[in-house]
C-alpha cells in the first residue's frame, strides 16, 4: 500500500492499511478514489452509510466496531439496513473497516 | 465445554489529558468488549474527572474523547460505577457527569443512564467479585 | 477470593495508599514496594492509618526496595512482614488477583 493517495491532484497521506492519516484531509472524492482502487462503484446506498459514519464520528469521536455500527444503523435507518447482510453486500471487505476507510475515519476500535 | 465468561473490571484512577492512562483504558475497554466477557468499568479518585460534561480540548490540541464514553452501552458495557466519596471530595455531583445510555436489543428496554454512584464498601465488594482487575 | 493490592507510590506524594486502604476489604494483602515502602516506616504521618489497617489487612514490604532506600527491618512498623522477590511472587500466586494502585 502506497503511503499517499492522489485525490483531485493532491497527495494525501494514508497509513499502512490505507486509512487517511489526517481526518481533515477528507472530501467526498476520497471515497470515490478509494472505491475505485477496490473496483467498487459507490451508489447512494454506499453514501448513506459513509455519511452516517462521518456523523457518528462527529458525535462520538470514534469509528464504531462492526456490531456497534450495525446496531446504530438499525436505530437510525431501520432494520432493513441495520443488519450484517445488507452492510456486507455494500461493503464486502467488512462494513466497518471498509466504510470507515472511505469515510476518512481511523480503523474502527474493537475490530481485530 | 461451555465457554467461561470472566468478570473483568477496568478500574480508572487518573484524570484525562494529563497522562495517557484514561485514553488507553477507554481503548482497551472498547477493544475488549468484542470478546463477550462480563465487563464493568469503575471510576475512583481522579478517574471521576474522565466523565465530566462539557470537556473542550480545542485549545490544547488533543482529542476530546469524552463523547466516546457515551458509546459504552452500545459496546455492551452494562455496568459503570462511580465512587461517591471521590466525587464529593472533588466538589462534584452526579449532574456534573456524562450520561451513558443503554438499550437492550433483546427486550427493547431503554435506560437513559447506566452510570451508578456507589459507596466505597460496594466498590470494594465489586473488586472482590471480579476475576481480573485492569488498573489504569 | 483475596486480592493482593500493590502500592508503589510514596504516601506523601500520591493517594495510592490512602485509596488502597479505603477499598481493600478484610483479609486482603497489601504489598508495599518501590516508593511505597516509605509507608511501612515507623514514626511517619501515615503510620496511624497503617497500624489501624493492620487489624484487617496483611501487610508486606519488599526488602530490596527498603534497603535500597537506606532503611532496615528495625525501622518497620511491627506486624508488617518483609519479603524478598521470591516472596512477592509467592504472594501473587496465593492471591487470586492483583490490584495495582499505580
Amino acid at each position: 500500500m502506497a503511503d499517499t493517495i492522489e485525490v483531485n491532484g493532491k497527495q494525501l497521506a494514508v497509513d499502512e492499511e490505507g486509512y487517511l492519516a489526517n481526518l481533515n484531509d477528507w472530501e467526498p472524492e476520497v471515497a470515490n478514489v478509494m472505491a475505485k482502487q477496490d473496483n467498487l462503484e459507490l451508489t447512494p446506498e454506499h453514501w448513506e452509510i459513509i455519511n452516517f459514519l462521518r456523523e457518528y464520528y462527529e458525535e462520538y469521536q470514534i469509528a464504531p466496531a462492526v456490531r456497534v455500527l450495525t446496531k446504530a444503523v438499525g436505530k437510525k435507518l431501520g432494520p432493513d439496513k441495520g443488519n450484517s447482510k445488507y452492510l456486507y453486500t455494500l461493503f464486502p471487505y467488512g462494513p466497518a473497516k471498509q466504510a470507515c476507510r472511505y469515510a476518512g475515519l481511523p480503523k474502527p476500535t474493537g475490530c481485530v | 465445554m461451555a465457554e467461561v465468561v470472566k468478570k473483568f473490571m477496568y478500574l480508572n484512577r487518573k484524570a484525562p489529558y494529563g497522562t495517557i492512562y484514561a485514553w488507553e483504558s477507554l481503548e482497551v475497554v472498547l477493544i475488549g468488549a468484542a470478546f463477550d466477557q462480563d465487563v464493568c468499568v469503575m471510576f475512583i479518585d481522579d478517574g471521576v474527572y474522565q466523565l465530566t460534561k462539557g470537556q473542550d480540548t480545542k485549545g490544547i490540541g488533543m482529542k476530546n474523547f469524552s463523547p466516546t464514553y457515551r458509546t459504552l452501552g452500545d459496546y455492551d458495557v452494562r455496568r459503570i460505577y462511580v465512587d461517591r466519596d471521590s466525587l464529593e471530595a472533588r466538589g462534584l455531583t452526579p449532574d456534573d457527569l456524562i450520561a451513558v445510555p443503554f438499550e437492550d436489543m433483546e427486550t427493547g428496554e431503554e435506560i437513559d443512564n447506566i452510570v451508578e454512584i456507589i459507596d466505597s464498601e460496594r466498590a470494594g465488594a465489586l473488586m472482590n467479585q471480579s476475576d481480573v482487575i485492569f488498573s489504569f | 477470593m483475596a486480592i493482593l493490592h500493590t502500592v508503589n507510590k510514596s504516601p506523601f506524594e500520591r493517594n495510592a495508599l490512602e485509596s488502597c486502604l479505603r477499598f481493600a476489604t478484610e483479609g486482603a494483602s497489601v504489598l508495599l514496594f518501590e516508593d511505597g515502602v516509605y509507608a511501612a516506616l515507623k514514626g511517619t504521618r501515615v503510620e496511624p492509618q497503617v497500624v489501624s489497617a493492620l487489624s484487617r489487612l496483611r501487610f508486606y514490604v519488599l526488602g530490596p526496595d527498603l534497603r535500597a532506600r537506606g532503611f532496615s527491618e528495625e525501622r518497620i512498623i511491627p506486624g508488617i512482614k518483609v519479603v524478598d522477590y521470591a516472596g512477592f511472587v509467592d504472594l501473587a500466586v496465593e492471591c487470586d488477583k492483583v490490584q495495582a494502585w499505580l
